[in-house]
Formats: structure tokens, C-alpha cells, sequence
């Protein structure tokens, strides 16, 4: 091996090297194991059942509703906040940026909460609501605008950068060339940014199906009804049910470890044109 | 004239870009905006582009309101100091472009895009690189793509800025002389923008000595050697070539 002018002795290296694997091991990947032995403490059969039990499967399908209306919401919602801020200058780009990363910085309970408070029986708009029949808090709505409220900041966060980084030159020589603002958007800004679009929603994806704290506030708890995947495990493990906690558990377990392969599948397999997109 | 440019005002907050700017140049000249960093150059081929809008002032190209149309209406062919070349496209993409974004009544047929495409690619002497990417390309490749790019569109004014100023000097002395050349086949309008007083003066027909958003003065190259209007141009023209070696790293580039 070269030798480096910053290496340490060995001594040093060890014990980082030890501290950082311990580190590793007992707090990211024993938790992980124990859930999947815990989920498969009685075989594959009993673990299977537990997931195809109604409450459970009902809350499963709720899970993969509320993600499949949210992360496309958030995409769209996510690329046209990024651009304008990326590609404009207007009065108060600051304090937007600074709104965006609100979810990120304030309790996912408060972020329910204040959908219980707008929307709930004794809310600003409970009344009303109650009077025209349309229920909210409790019910699918609450859950999907506490899901997109909690996520919104993933796609965002993740163009921002990448989006500022690009500048606007691109977009001013499409335009030069004759091309419409759509045309631009479409062939210039948007394949530039597709890789970083993906990890966000990927992200996106993966916090909307595990959201716990937000939904919890608005969800009500119903069975069958309102409880999505994260509560559905809390019930069943407070039911001392823990094949079947442990089972939907593993199942979103599952999940983070699929968007983290995607996700270094893509970045190993696109490499170059990653850079590329970096590159000026 | 074909090119009139008339008493043009730009502000930026409070610091004045240009400041009642006003010339003329006829059909197929080739005009070099000269001047220090900061002298409203690049502001004034933005503004000329479309990619910028004068505060006061009027514009008009052969005989029209040149302001009034919105950039993409311009057939302007903008080249940019970075190239801004789309990063994703392969260079017959880059090129292909500007067609391919017309409306459909007045597209060229795929084929006839393919052989526009092919045609620029032999006279900016690219042909073999048609499907690289830009990153795979060398500075002055990456130059050649980007005019054959506001070629394609048949511009109707040719607008370049600092168009060597990423170029080492060999590579710029080579390409000086083919732009030269090209524009001469052409005949295109082209407004290119510059610091070095050698390239205006060696390439241009008219050169516009700016200084603080102010034309100093226009005129041939000639003449402005023999004749300099003001002590500004007297003295940015007489800087040797050994003190601009000394001075050009230095300088920010400025948007």
C-alpha cells in the first residue's frame, strides 16, 4: 500500500475502523435483523397469514393509496418549486426555501395536529365540513395531507442544488433556439434533472409509506379503516400479537432496503451521466 | 441600416449596465463590442438576444421593432462564453435542436433535418463527432457545436459572446481565422463581444470601445488606431499585449 501524509498510526485506525463498525452493527443492523427474526419466529407460514389477515392487508393497500396519491403530488409539487426558485429571482425566494424545509424542522405530531386543528369538529373549518358531509380529519384526506405535508421538503431539497448547480444558460439558448417555455422544460430543464427527481422521489416514497408521528394525529387509529402500515404495527404489537407486528414491520423494513439498492443500483449503473449532469 | 441601435438603457438595482447606447451597422457587418469587464458588453448582446430587456431605448433590425419580439420569435443565433450546450444531447441532437422545437406547419421533414444537421457538422469540421456528448468534447469542439447549434436555426444576426475567451491561445488563434472566414461566407449580421483589443481589431469590420455603459467610440479598426476619439480608447487600445498577459487572469467573469 502507498503510504499517505495523513495517515495515523495504527492504533488510531483500529479503533475508529472498530468503534464505527460496533457503532453500525448494534444500532442500524441488529434492530434490522431482530425484526425479521421476530417476524419469522413461527415460519414463513405464520408471518404470511398474520399479513394476509384483513386488518392488516386493509392496512397495506391504505399504505401503497396514500403513497400512490402523495409522492406523484409531491413530485409535481416538488419540481415546480425547486424551478422557480432555481431559475427566477422574485421577492422572497429566501423565505421560501426556508419554508420548504418547515416539515423537516417542526414535530410530524404538530404537522398533524394542525390539520386536526383547521379541519377537525372543533376546527376553523369543522363545521362547515360536517354540514356539507365531507370528512377529513380521520378519514383518507387527513391521512394523505399529513403524508404530503411530512414529505413534501424530499423532492424539493434534493433539485434545489442540483438545479443551481445547472444555472440558466441551457434554458436561455433553447429559447434562443426558438424553443416554447413548455418545449424548454420538457427537453432542456426536465432530463436534466431525472436522476435527481428519482432519489427524491425514491426518498419521498419510502418516508411517505413509513410515516408514523402525522398520521397517527389524524388518522384517528379506525381499524380497517384509517390505520395505515406504521399503525398498524403499533396495534398489533400492543395486542402482544408480534408475529404479525413484526411481520408488517419487516414488510416496510423491506421497503427502505429495496429504495437503498434502487437507489445505488442507479447511481452505480448511471454513473457518467450523473457526473455529467453535474458538470458545467 | 440594417442594425440600429438606439439610445438603449439598462439598469441593474442601481448600477447603470448601459447608459444611452446608440449605434448603427450595416447588413453583414461584423461588429466587435470591446471593453473592460463591467463596460455593459455582454449586457448589450443579452438585450440584442432577447435575453435581457432594455429599460428605454428602441432597437430595429431590418427595418423592424427588434424589442417587441420575444426572444424565441428572434432567429437571433446566441452563442454562449460557457457554450451552454444541453448536456444530455449528442451533438447532432444539440444541432438538430432548434428545429426540431419548431411547430409542426413549419418543421423540416426528419430527413431534412438530418441533412441540415449533417451539412453543419462538415462546415464547423465536426463531422465524426456527431454522437458524443459534450462533456467527451474539447473546448473548442464544444465552441464549433454551439455555433453550428444557432447556425441550424438560419439565424437572422449572429450574436457571440467572448466567443475564445475558454480557448487557449493556440486554439483561439486558429479559430479566429475560421470565424473569420465563415462570416465572410455568410454574410451573416454578427455581433461578437470581447476584452482583447487584438481580436476586435483584427476581426471585426467595426469596432465599439465601451466603458462604463458607454459607447466610447465606433468606428473601423483603422481609424480607431489613427484616430481615438476620447483618452479612454487611446489608452485601452495602447495596451501592450505583454501588460494584457498580466491582466486578463485577473479578471471576474461577469454576467
Amino acid at each position: 500500500m502507498p503510504r499517505r501524509a495523513t495517515e495515523d498510526s495504527l492504533a488510531t485506525r483500529l479503533t475508529v475502523t472498530i468503534m464505527s463498525i460496533a457503532f453500525i452493527v448494534l444500532f442500524l443492523l441488529m434492530p434490522l435483523i431482530t425484526v425479521f427474526t421476530q417476524a419469522l419466529a413461527q415460519g414463513w407460514q405464520a408471518a404470511l397469514a398474520a399479513l394476509k389477515e384483513p386488518d392488516a392487508w386493509y392496512a397495506i393497500k391504505l399504505t401503497l393509496f396514500v403513497a400512490a396519491i402523495a409522492v406523484p403530488l409531491n413530485a409535481v409539487f416538488g419540481v415546480a418549486a425547486s424551478w422557480a426558485i432555481a431559475k427566477f429571482d422574485f421577492w422572497g425566494k429566501g423565505f421560501l426555501v426556508t419554508l420548504i424545509d418547515l416539515p423537516f424542522s417542526v414535530s410530524p405530531v404538530i404537522s398533524g395536529l394542525v390539520y386536526v386543528l383547521i379541519f377537525g369538529m372543533a376546527g376553523w373549518f369543522g363545521p362547515w365540513l360536517r354540514d356539507h358531509d365531507i370528512k377529513i380529519v380521520f378519514a383518507l384526506p387527513g391521512i394523505v395531507l399529513a403524508t404530503m405535508f411530512v414529505t413534501f421538503p424530499f423532492v424539493a431539497r434534493e433539485l434545489i442544488p442540483l438545479m443551481e448547480d445547472q444555472g440558466r444558460e441551457e434554458e436561455e439558448a433553447a429559447v434562443s433556439l426558438g424553443a416554447s417555455g413548455f418545449s424548454t422544460f420538457w427537453r432542456v430543464t426536465l432530463p436534466n434533472i431525472k436522476w435527481g427527481l428519482l432519489y427524491g422521489v425514491l426518498l419521498c416514497n419510502a418516508r411517505a409509506m413509513g410515516e408514523f408521528g402525522a398520521v397517527s394525529v389524524v388518522s384517528g387509529h379506525i381499524r380497517g379503516q384509517t390505520d395505515t402500515m406504521p399503525l398498524q404495527v403499533e396495534v398489533l404489537y400492543n395486542d402482544y400479537q408480534f408475529v404479525g407486528a413484526f411481520a408488517v414491520a419487516s414488510l416496510l423494513a423491506l421497503l427502505a432496503l429495496v429504495t437503498l439498492t434502487l437507489k445505488s443500483f442507479l447511481e452505480w449503473r448511471y454513473a457518467d451521466e450523473i457526473a455529467a449532469a453535474h458538470r458545467h | 441600416m440594417s442594425l440600429l441601435v438606439d439610445k438603449v438603457t439598462k439598469r441593474f438595482d442601481r448600477f447603470a449596465a448601459l447608459n444611452d447606447v446608440s449605434f448603427e451597422a450595416p447588413k453583414g457587418a461584423f461588429v466587435a463590442l470591446l471593453g473592460p469587464s463591467g463596460s455593459g458588453k455582454t449586457t448589450l448582446l443579452r438585450i440584442l438576444g432577447g435575453l435581457e430587456f432594455a429599460d428605454t431605448g428602441r432597437v430595429s433590425h431590418e427595418n423592424e421593432d427588434w424589442l417587441a419580439k420575444p426572444a424565441r420569435d428572434r432567429r437571433a443565433g446566441f452563442v454562449f462564453q460557457q457554450y451552454a450546450l444541453f448536456r444530455h444531447m449528442t451533438v447532432e441532437k444539440n444541432i438538430a435542436f432548434g428545429l426540431e422545437v419548431r411547430p409542426r406547419k413549419i418543421r423540416p421533414s426528419r430527413a431534412e433535418i438530418a441533412r441540415r444537421v449533417k451539412d453543419l457538422l462538415s462546415l464547423v469540421q465536426l463531422d465524426d463527432l456527431s454522437r458524443r456528448y459534450p462533456s467527451q468534447l474539447s473546448g473548442g469542439q464544444r465552441q464549433r457545436v454551439a455555433l453550428a447549434r444557432a447556425l441550424a436555426i438560419e439565424p437572422r444576426m449572429l450574436l457571440l459572446d467572448e466567443p475564445f475567451g475558454a480557448l487557449d491561445a493556440k486554439v483561439r488563434k486558429d479559430l479566429r481565422h475560421w470565424l473569420r472566414s465563415l462570416h465572410e461566407r455568410l454574410g451573416l449580421t454578427t455581433i461578437f463581444v470581447t476584452h482583447d483589443q487584438e481580436e476586435a481589431l483584427e476581426l471585426a469590420d467595426l469596432v465599439a470601445v465601451m466603458n462604463k455603459g458607454r459607447i466610447e467610440q465606433i468606428a473601423p479598426p483603422q481609424e480607431l488606431r489613427d484616430h481615438p476619439a476620447t483618452p479612454f480608447v487611446a489608452d485601452f487600445l495602447g495596451q501592450g499585449s505583454e501588460q494584457q498577459a498580466a491582466v486578463i487572469p485577473l479578471r471576474p467573469r461577469v454576467r
